[in-house]
């Protein structure tokens, strides 16, 4: 199966061919440099995301926070999910432990002091 | 009440974060921080995606942790810090008058003062949109600012105008907040935001983005109904028979960023009219002597990494001028040549000694080119680059040892090999 996508490594912007068999990469053309190459296989094998919400603390003020690591992007909505039902108490530090292994090994931190 | 001070920054955002530091670092000991809101860090608050600071810390940080590093570098040196004050004028004797709810109206007297107020969005009265005026027209950073400070939706069916980076960043937010973004509309025929954007905001959630085109008309009465989306031609005009309706209780702005500077004009600095932002030499002096600009109220920058880094130039030369009196040298002007849109500083002190960075917007996308900075006919730097885009501020850096040379105005300009 033949996917267009267009590179972000720089402002170039090439779109890229990734001909891809079965979660395989067979073939990518159309990128000006290995970095492209990367990130079409990258993209075509398990495209991952950080998530960046914030999250209602008790007394009502919002807490920015992200997932410490990409997470996979089709699961992005069901991180949202969560992120939607945690609760916190203030006052929050970045780097804090929100919710363990949110998807996969990644977990929800805090990323703004509050 | 304390009212002498030799540097007073005005704003606390990441310009006059940084310049503080830096002020103190290269040997300013009394330094001030006037800001209007109730913390420090502006607008990288509500700014809570990621991707800032990669250039600066090699990493993807969140707005409020950019900042945080920032404030905590503020907080371990001796600067003192006003918040949710506003400063009312700004003169050229560098007489600051603030006010705030606990001392009143003040008048500050500074040897030095840093502009450092960034820059605001342009309105929908600046685009001449036909139509009612209902609820539910917000531009991009106040959309921005109700979901992410305030903690709720303006809108569930959304249509965004204009493909800025904070429009982009709104789209996924707001769809990630379960709301539906029906399109995103872009007048000129490509986007002027980072491509990062487009792809992670709108492709991922399959968001239209419609180049060449604009709405010509928002509808509803008390609330926002809906929208009409018309193609433009080359002339930006709406072309009949194009349209499109959208079923929309929500329309957002993200149309340009406008350096915020009434203090500026009040006190009579010389204002770039292709900036918007004061006209500087590379110390970042503005016009008036002792007065310095930096970050978005002096240029829009696209990534604040840029920002910082503008800041310092400026914190480490106002220190040099409160504290040796550093004054202004011989300068050369710097002018945009051909493709170039414009080039901060737009002059050279050539008394200030070290290299000199201009920085610069191309006025079109060009393919393999090249940028050069020349003096009369002699090139000071060449640079070849194998895309330029508007989106993206470039620079040139000058070495010292050329600029000694350079007896005449300086010119920018970019040569097309094949566009």
């Amino acid at each position: 199966m033949n996917k267009t996508l267009t590179c972000i490594e720089c402002p170039m912007g090439c779109e890229i061919t990734v001909e891809e068999e079965g979660g395989v990469v067979k073939n990518v053309s159309g990128n000006s440099c290995p970095r492209g190459k990367a990130y079409a296989e990258s993209e075509t094998v398990c495209p991952k995301r950080v998530v960046t919400s914030t999250v209602r603390a008790e007394s009502g003020e919002m807490v920015p926070v992200k997932t410490n690591k990409p997470v996979k992007k089709d699961e992005i909505f069901k991180v949202m999910e969560i992120i939607r039902k945690t609760k916190c108490h203030l006052p929050v530090q970045i780097g804090e432990v929100l919710v363990k292994n949110i998807s996969g090994d990644a977990d929800l931190i805090v990323s703004g002091n509050v | 009440m304390k009212t002498n001070y030799d540097i007073v920054i005005i704003g606390g955002g990441p310009a006059g974060l940084a310049a503080a530091v830096s002020a103190y670092d290269n040997g300013a000991r009394d330094i001030l921080i006037v800001e209007r809101e109730q913390k420090l860090g502006g607008i990288l608050n509500q700014c809570v995606h990621n991707g800032f600071g990669l250039t600066r810390f090699k990493e993807s940080l969140s707005g409020p942790e950019y900042a945080a590093r920032f404030v905590a570098e503020v907080r371990v040196r001796n600067i003192e810090v006003w918040l949710q004050t506003t400063v009312l004028s700004l003169s050229v004797d560098k007489k600051v008058t603030v006010i705030n709810a606990e001392i009143g109206v003040a008048v500050l007297q500074a040897k030095a003062v840093i502009l450092a107020m960034g820059c605001r969005e342009r309105s929908r009265g600046a685009l001449n949109i036909a139509g009612t005026r209902p609820a539910g027209i917000y531009s991009a950073g106040t959309a921005q600012k109700y979901v992410n400070i305030k903690g709720y939706m303006p809108g569930r069916r959304v249509v965004i105008l204009g493909s800025g980076d904070i429009g982009l960043i709104m789209a996924r937010r707001m769809t990630l907040e379960g709301a539906k973004v029906l399109a995103v509309c872009e007048i000129m025929p490509y986007s002027s935001g980072l491509k990062r954007n487009i792809v992670q905001c709108l492709n991922d959630f399959d968001i239209p983005l419609y180049l060449n085109h604009t709405i010509t008309k928002i509808e509803g009465e008390k609330r926002v109904t809906g929208v009409v989306v018309s193609a433009v031609d080359e002339n930006k005009q709406p072309i009949k028979g194009t349209e499109m309706h959208f079923d929309c209780d929500t329309v957002l702005f993200s149309v340009g960023l406008i350096p915020e500077n009434e203090l500026t004009k009040g006190a009579g600095i010389t204002l770039s009219p292709k900036t918007r932002g004061a006209e500087v030499s590379q110390t970042r002096e503005t016009s008036v002597e002792g007065i310095f600009a930096c970050g978005n109220v002096l240029q829009v920058h696209d990534l604040v990494d840029f920002v910082s880094e503008e800041a310092e130039t400026a914190g480490r030369y106002a220190a040099a001028y409160v504290l040796g009196g550093k004054k202004q040298g011989e300068s050369v002007a710097v002018k945009n040549g051909a493709n170039i849109a414009y080039v901060c500083p737009q002059r050279v002190d050539k008394g200030a000694g070290g290299n000199v960075k201009l920085f610069f917007r191309v006025t079109g996308t060009f393919k393999n080119c090249t940028v050069t900075a020349k003096c009369g006919d002699t090139a000071l730097v060449r640079k070849k680059k194998k895309i330029a885009v508007p989106g993206e501020m470039e620079n040139l850096l000058i070495p010292q040892e050329k600029l000694a040379g350079a007896s005449g105005e300086i010119t920018v300009a970019l040569e097309a090999e094949n566009e």
